[in-house]
């Protein structure tokens, strides 16, 4: 009766998971082999879209090196950021839950709202980011209107929304064991010590958790892109996924964008391996290492 | 372990967490509160900005205060565009993803936690890795699939992977099911046993037992498809076509290319689609908490 009523139970994941996941991987794949348009014929091509795509797509090129900048930048800064605020908050501060509620808040706002609002905010001639560096004599600057600064300035808007890890750090932080901190406390160890010997070690697996999730996300950075810059100026925002999403969809390249795709995966595959392998180094988990 | 040592350590755990000394505590407050400010700033600007007219933005330096407030912004943003037809397309969906995303993860987590079938294994290491697959490489496909099925332009895209154990959009429905899977689990078997004695079905069992204790779970799943619909915007932009089918989030996007520069317009328009949102998080404040609690911790 088990096997009966688990199989039909889990019947509609199961046709989706194959209709909306399996099906769509093969497919893709099989595009990436073409050099399909749509409206035009198919041809299976081999490999060509792949050869072309890493040995003569300057574009693929910049774009990889965008997302690549963006990810290096803003998943160190986000994280170490989150962990701060969650420490402080750790720290049995009074008013925890207001705290936690305004640093949470800027999370939920709808994506598309905040890049709308961030717009704003960097505005060159009236946005408060530039009136704040006048009010304090600082030079302005042309944030995301500016090759150099655009990607800085879109770090800087992703610090805004790291509430989730916030929150998933003060968890961790919570669940470190007290009688750990007990035993540096009786041999006279400092506050140092304490976060050094056992917060950072205690953390490991949280901070892991993050840092896998956060990299898998910074490398399908798209809204910013689509909404704010159109990947400009000068390509200096031009994301992978925004590059991927215009050959696909405003050029019609199925082929060429199914073999973009192949890649990223690929990229976002060997990362998150190499992540998993180097954790066994760093990362502790109670239990193994105690 | 006895219960007094219990209460003992428990006390001492609350001396030994707030580990820093009291000069430091001064500081940490200090921190804490710039940060709140910064965190809150933004927020506060696009709000005063929604509420002035264009003289009174374009204001240097900028004032904190709208003199007088502009509260004709809200009906005429919302007006100019079909903010309205928006709504309810977006409302209309969030109907039918909720629906589907409740019922679809509930029987998958609830057969995949608590049901022991060969197979299910497989089942759940294919829902694992639908999380973990970057979106960018079944969206193609997808695509084609809708376009094939003549459904471009419409809803359903948007509707029907839901009541397929598919979220409210690429992967995340993963991410509901790994949720309620862990909480299923974390329900104690004896109970099963208890119904299955009376003749009760595995239905019965998910209905009288599962279903009533797990309302915390449910709940934070239903408030973080609402929110996950209500923000949805790449397969929107994909899928839909003419302005009749439009979403907010769509619709917001389309309204900034046409009022490139009317910025009390466009924060007004952005504050009604924050406002919602904000006011669902202090409803289930709690859920919000706990929902992200477990998933990232046990995850």
């Amino acid at each position: 009766m088990e096997r009966k009523w688990g199989i039909l139970l889990a019947l509609p994941a199961m046709i989706g998971l194959v209709m909306f996941t399996v099906v769509p991987v093969i497919a893709s794949f099989f595009f990436s082999i073409t050099d399909w348009r749509i409206g035009n014929e198919m041809t299976v091509i081999g490999f060509d879209n792949y050869k072309t795509i890493l040995t003569n797509d300057p574009t693929f090129t910049k774009s990889l090196y965008v997302t690549t900048y963006y990810s290096l930048f803003s998943v160190p800064i986000c994280l170490a950021i989150a962990f701060m605020i969650a420490f402080l908050l750790n720290q049995k501060v009074r008013g925890l839950s207001v705290f936690r509620t305004i640093f949470y808040l800027p999370t939920i706002v709808p994506s598309i709202a905040s890049t709308m609002l961030w717009l704003w905010l960097f505005n060159p001639d009236f946005g408060l980011l530039n009136s704040i560096l006048e009010s304090l004599g600082l030079p302005e600057s042309r944030w995301i209107y500016d090759e150099a600064t655009a990607i800085p300035s879109i770090v800087l808007m992703s610090t805004w929304s790291v509430g989730n890890t916030v929150i998933i750090f003060l968890a961790g932080l919570q669940a470190v064991p007290a009688h750990l901190y007990e035993a540096v406390e009786v041999d006279g160890g400092s506050a140092w010590r304490k976060f050094y010997h056992i917060t950072i070690p205690s953390m490991t697996p949280t901070i892991f958790f993050n840092l896998v999730m956060m990299i898998i996300g910074s490398f399908q950075a798209f809204n910013q892109a689509y909404v704010m810059t159109q990947g400009g100026p000068n390509n200096s925002t031009l994301f992978y996924v925004y590059y991927l999403f215009r050959t696909a969809f405003t050029e019609t390249k199925i082929g060429y964008a199914s073999a973009l795709a192949w890649i990223l995966f690929v990229i976002v595959m060997t990362l998150t391996f190499i992540i998993f392998q180097t954790s066994k180094k760093w990362v502790h988990y109670e239990g193994s290492n105690k | 372990m006895s219960d007094v040592s219990v209460i003992v350590r428990s006390k001492r755990q609350v001396t030994a967490l707030g580990f820093i000394k009291k000069p430091a505590r001064l500081v940490t407050y200090f921190i804490l509160i710039i940060g709140s400010l910064l965190m809150i700033m933004p927020l506060v600007w696009l709000l005063r900005s929604s509420l002035m007219d264009n003289a009174q933005i374009f204001i240097f330096p900028p004032q904190w205060i709208p003199d007088p407030f502009q509260w004709s912004n809200y009906p005429e943003a919302l007006t100019t565009v079909p903010f309205g037809t928006y709504f309810l397309n977006t409302m209309t969906i969030e109907v039918f993803v909720l629906a589907g995303v409740l019922v679809t993860s509930v029987i998958t987590a609830y057969s995949l936690a608590r049901l022991r079938w060969a197979g299910r294994n497989v089942v759940f290491a294919g829902v694992l890795g639908s999380m973990m697959l970057p979106s960018a490489v079944t969206i193609i496909p997808l695509f084609i699939l809708w376009r094939e099925l003549n459904a471009l332009d419409s809803l359903l895209p948007l509707i029907v992977p839901a009541w397929f154990g598919g979220g409210a959009y690429i992967g995340q429905g993963a991410f509901q099911i790994f949720l309620l899977r862990q909480f299923f689990m974390s329900i104690p078997k004896e109970l099963d046993e208890a119904a299955y004695m009376d003749g009760g079905t595995p239905l019965t069992v998910l209905w009288r037992v599962v279903i009533p204790l797990s309302t915390p779970a449910l709940i934070v799943v239903g408030i973080f498809t609402f929110i996950d619909v209500w923000n949805n915007f790449l397969e929107p932009v994909l899928y839909l076509n003419s302005e009749e089918n439009f979403t907010l989030a769509l619709g917001l996007a389309t309204f900034k290319g046409l009022y490139n520069a009317q910025w009390g317009y466009l924060m007004a328009a952005s504050m009604a689609m924050v406002a919602p949102i904000i006011l669902l998080f202090f409803i289930g404040q709690r859920y919000f908490i706990e929902g992200i609690t477990l998933t990232g911790i046990k995850g």
